[in-house]
């Protein structure tokens, strides 16, 4: 893409509104920003409408800092909380219906290939739990068979939140919800090991309660699905209006269900993966030396 | 109403007016343009365009995407074009930058959204707009809204095929032909106004 699309038209720059005048001049397009560098960079979300202190809204920030590519990636989304918050970013994106986001990022992948072949544009799903292994899971498992070079991030709020509080795949056994009142039956869906088992060449579970490393993790997880296979990230960041937690406390009942061992932050690399990845990171220390 | 008796009006037309399409409004061919739903020569669709703009009260462009970003050649050309338009007609501009909703936290004072238009028309009192640089089918939808909410004549200024909901729309609209609407803009206002013409060349001051 044309790093164009990002230059306003000489003329019309006093009467753009300043917030794009400000990604213009200091968003992170073209430049090689992650977490670390937050603060220092007018950042790709603007405002959100989402609950205080939700940790969905907290874990999406994070993800659109640590892009390598903002400027060339297209974020399919879908159904849920997350999808009030898209038309607030900066970047390309995708509403799909809800549960087909990793078939229309399929598609899109595949077209985005054969228009602009020599320009990698990375395809990243982010979706809720309710579209990733409830509604969607046919397509997200089929598009992990067939190895189409996606991203899939699941925000993991374990609770259809939008809709008022039914039990998803994701809630853990026991949850009582406004709409579950008995408490769910089941355990979460092990997603991640599904993923590894369907194909995924990198899998990981990490929560905005590590916000270097979920940037890593991201960063790993898009350059896979570049060259190496489909991958899939897992972001623990429970609904804290439907789990009635204050909002100042959703960071501390992450890292509390963490010490307790019932969210645990995982990594799996495929050997292809790996060895993709170490050479990325020849070629990173080669080019700050020089 | 019959189909083929339907103009293009300003509104208010009610909560959900038809799309003009629908009511047997057609598309003008190449040479042609729309003016309030009927076929007329370009050119004189140009002559109507520039006295709609010069006699309005609050002439407001919004230029959309296609030309406030530099985004490929011929975009800052076309740009230029427009910027030279809105000076001769005295226009100024509300921008159009992206088709996010931003729900609830649109500014209409700063910037105009298909989503909601209408805001934007009724907090800064605008009685022509002229749509410019807009996709398709978002300035069918903000056309749309405008025509049943408010008063607003609008102007679209298409580069593709038109817009049947506008009140005027020039369809293959590119730098030469918004530098042929200037020209006709600028005669009109001359004639309008012989008091405040240049003086001739070689005029003492
Ligand atoms: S309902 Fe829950 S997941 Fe949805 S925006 Fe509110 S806090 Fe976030």
């Amino acid at each position: 893409m044309s790093k164009g699309l990002f230059k306003i038209s000489p003329g019309f720059e006093d009467v753009m509104p300043a917030e794009y005048k400000e990604l213009v001049t200091n968003g992170p397009y073209g430049r090689d920003l992650g977490i670390s560098d937050l603060g220092t960079f007018k950042e790709l979300i603007e405002e959100h409408p989402l609950c205080a202190g939700c940790a969905e809204a907290l874990a999406l920030r994070l993800i659109l800092a640590s892009l390598p590519n903002p400027e060339d990636t297209v974020i399919v989304g879908s159904t849920g909380c997350s999808s009030l918050l898209f038309p607030q970013v900066a970047v390309q994106n995708i509403h799909s219906l809800f549960g087909n986001q990793n078939a229309v990022a399929t598609g899109l992948k595949r077209a985005l290939r054969l228009r602009f072949p020599d320009k990698v544009k990375d395809v990243a799903v982010i979706a809720g739990d309710g579209a990733t292994v409830d509604i969607g899971l046919d397509m997200v498992m089929q598009s992990w068979f067939r190895r189409e070079l996606i991203t899939t991030i699941m925000l993991d709020n374990e609770v259809y939140a939008n809709t008022g509080g039914q039990e998803s795949g994701m809630s853990p056994q026991g949850a009582v919800l406004n709409m579950a009142p008995l408490g769910k039956k089941f355990p979460k869906v092990n997603l991640p090991e599904i993923a590894r088992e369907a194909g995924c060449a990198y899998v990981a579970t990490i929560s905005p309660a590590l916000p270097r490393r979920l940037g890593k993790v991201v960063r790993r997880a898009i350059l896979v699905a570049r060259e190496i296979g489909p991958s899939y990230v897992q972001i623990f960041c429970p609904c804290p209006t439907n789990f009635k937690w204050p909002s100042a406390q959703v960071l501390q009942k992450i890292r509390d269900r963490q010490k307790e061992g019932i969210f645990k932050v995982r990594e799996y690399v495929s050997p292809e993966a790996e060895a993709y990845l170490a050479r990325l990171e020849v070629v990173k220390q080669h080019d700050e030396e020089q | 109403m019959a189909v083929g008796e339907y103009w293009v009006r300003p509104g208010p037309e009610g909560y959900l007016p038809p799309a003009a399409a629908s009511m047997g409004v057609e598309l003008p061919q190449r040479g042609e343009a729309l003016v309030e739903g009927r076929v007329v020569p370009e050119e004189d669709a140009f002559r109507v365009i520039a006295e709609k703009l010069l006699t309005a009260r609050n002439p407001v462009f919004f230029p959309g995407p296609k030309i406030l970003w530099a985004w490929k050649d011929g975009a800052v050309e076309k740009a230029r074009a427009v910027l030279k338009l809105m000076e001769a007609v005295g226009a100024r501009a509300i921008p159009m930058p992206d088709y996010r909703p931003k729900y609830p936290m649109i500014n209409p004072a700063v910037e105009i959204n298909p989503n909601h238009p209408n805001l934007t028309i009724w907090h800064n009192r605008i009685d022509v707009g002229v749509f410019v640089g807009v996709h398709c089918h978002y300035a069918n939808l903000a056309l749309k809204i405008i025509r049943g909410g408010t008063d607003c004549y609008t102007i679209a200024l298409c580069g593709e095929v038109g817009h049947e909901d506008a009140m005027i729309t020039l369809r293959d609209v590119d730098a030469g032909k918004l530098e042929r609407l200037t020209e006709v803009a600028r005669a009109l206002s001359a004639a309008r106004s012989p008091q405040v013409q240049a003086p001739a060349a070689g005029a003492a001051g």
